[in-house]
């Protein structure tokens, strides 16, 4: 895979030819800016449901393995 | 094809309105025929009806990219990263379909994640196409496109990020529409690149099209970058083309590869000045470029947005007997296909620390320059048009061993998804492939100015029932 991904680069690498000094970048395309909605609670899902789908429920949470004892 | 499937999907929605055409029998006629699928093209089918409201897509049928969450039913985005994942929830453009009355018919098999352009990607296997099972049907919304052109739904939606409704559209001879980025809700829409994904429909023919768009656009408040269409859409008429102006821009035709796809053009130009037409040369100085913009910010979006599938809240979890952070590469390795592990791993070099400058910067001024192109070409003409796709469908493993070769089936496309301006692919006939062989589908785009889908329906309504375009593939989807 690393060969690929090399080769994806080489050709990603053509706009490091283009002449882009004075461009302003555009990480969205429509202007829009603060969308907000009233600071008001709404319910959100039952527990249980959200849980029915874990790979591990327990003790009403997600269960993972514990992280690796850092030293 | 029976009577009741050849009918479009705006004839039966009238007749099924006007209490002359029942909804059970409409959806069992469909019903059966998504079941006799070959194609690989549905992941999931319904069993009974579910829907009782009445609208403007009353008792319609949609196939569904499986890339939309649908509350209870298999949601797997191609992925087995997925397998077996019901959500909580509806995407709204879904919910917005029921509520106008229709029904999902099924879910499509789609390459994994939304990242293809052929549907070899996918972990549930390929789709076929129906004009020739030896061959893709194009991607990502391979499903939902063989399903529509092989007569397994009579219409469906899907999702286009860098051109994933057009191109398939393209190589299975059907309308698809990518609108305005931020015309439909993306909420429910499992996430790829957040700035370029874009919902929109897979039909038989534009009308149709606009019909589908009609019910999913709207301001939603639940995706904050929806806006909707203002005005609303209604059915397109048009009967010419006259006063409008089409531009082709040379930088990208030029780059046109089979003859087949390069001569269909010219003759669909030459039908749009027979309709009153003007078909003028425009500049896209930056747009070849798009492709490699494209595949910097795609992906680092994606290797944002996929981060969340870690086998902690929901979906496959791998091997759990180390540590959380081993648990967390298992997943992911397992569940994973290799090209979403490509992108996830180009992204996120793409916007490391040392090379964010360098690629996700540049690329992102890239796509400014090429949204200005678009700009300056639009104040000289209406509409731009391009092939859809470089060359009519290939081979099943034909692209597979240089994933840069399958990216550039979206050089047409993608500088559109750029800009977030809307774009239509309609079938402009059919053409012998390179290595010759029976004749294939080949797609004519046709972009318009942000929001500007009312005129472009109305162009492409125009030009459609010019071309009558009316083959359907050979072998029946059904045998």
């Amino acid at each position: 895979m690393a060969e690929e991904l090399s080769g994806i680069l080489q050709h990603v690498d053509r706009i490091g030819e283009l002449e882009l000094d004075d461009v302003a970048p555009t990480s969205h395309v429509i202007e829009l800016e603060n969308v907000l909605r009233p600071d008001e609670p709404r319910s959100s899902w039952p527990r249980e449901d959200v849980l029915e789908q874990a790979p591990d429920p327990a003790e009403g949470a997600f269960r993972v393995p514990s992280p690796r004892a850092e030293g | 094809m029976s009577d009741l499937l050849a009918m479009s999907v705006a004839e039966a929605a009238t007749r099924i309105q006007a209490v002359e055409l029942s909804r059970e029998e409409y959806f069992d006629a469909w019903r059966e025929a998504a079941a006799g699928d070959e194609l690989n093209a549905y992941l999931w089918r319904a069993g009974d009806r579910a829907v009782e409201s009445d609208g403007s897509l009353e008792g319609i049928p949609i196939a569904v990219k499986d890339l939309f969450c649908t509350e209870a039913v298999q949601t797997t985005a191609g992925s087995r990263i997925l397998e077996g994942h019901r959500p909580l929830y509806t995407a709204t453009a879904v919910r917005r379909l029921t509520e106008a009355g229709a029904e999902v018919l099924g879910k499509t098999n789609m390459d994994e994640f939304a990242m293809g352009s052929s549907n070899e990607n996918s972990a549930y296997g390929p789709v076929l196409n129906p004009w020739d099972r030896t061959r893709v049907p194009g991607g990502s919304s391979g499903g939902s496109a063989a399903a529509v052109a092989g007569g397994l739904a009579p219409c469906a939606i899907g999702t286009d990020t860098g051109g994933s409704i057009r191109q398939p559209a393209a190589l299975c001879g059907i309308v698809g529409l990518k609108p305005t980025y931020g015309a439909i809700s993306r909420y429910g829409m499992i996430a790829f690149a957040s700035s370029l994904d874009q919902c929109g429909p897979l039909t038989r023919d534009v009308t149709d099209a606009a019909l589908l768009l009609a019910a999913m656009q709207g301001k939603d408040r639940c995706d904050s970058t929806s806006v909707g269409i203002e005005g609303g859409i209604e059915a397109p008429n048009r009967e010419d083309l006259t006063g409008l102006r089409f531009g082709v821009p040379n930088d990208l035709t030029n780059h046109i590869f089979d003859a087949g796809v390069r001569d269909l053009f010219e003759k669909t130009l030459e039908k749009i000045e027979s309709l009153g037409g003007a078909v003028e040369e425009i500049a896209l100085p930056h747009a070849e470029h798009g492709i490699s913009a494209y595949y910097v910010i795609a992906p680092a979006e994606a290797s944002s947005n996929l981060a969340r599938y870690d086998g902690v809240r929901y979906g496959m979890r791998g091997e759990a007997d180390g540590d959380v952070v081993e648990m967390y590469e298992s997943t992911r390795a397992a569940g994973f296909g290799d090209e979403v592990k490509r992108r996830i791993m180009l992204g996120t070099y793409a916007l490391s620390s040392g090379y964010y400058d360098a690629y996700y910067g540049r690329a992102q001024k890239v796509r400014t320059k090429i949204a200005e192109d678009f700009s300056v070409a639009f104040s000289e003409v209406d509409f731009v048009v391009t092939p859809t796709s470089p060359s009519v469908a290939f081979k099943l493993g034909e692209k597979t061993a240089d994933p840069f070769s399958m990216y550039l089936n979206d050089f047409f496309t993608v500088p559109m998804s750029l800009a977030g301006i809307p774009a239509i692919s309609i079938p402009a006939g059919l053409a012998e492939p390179g290595s010759g062989g029976p004749q294939l589908p080949v797609g004519f785009q046709i972009a318009a100015p942000a929001f500007g889908e009312q005129k472009l329906l109305d162009a492409a309504y125009a030009l459609e029932q010019a071309i009558g375009f009316d083959a359907k593939p050979g072998e029946g989807a059904d045998g």
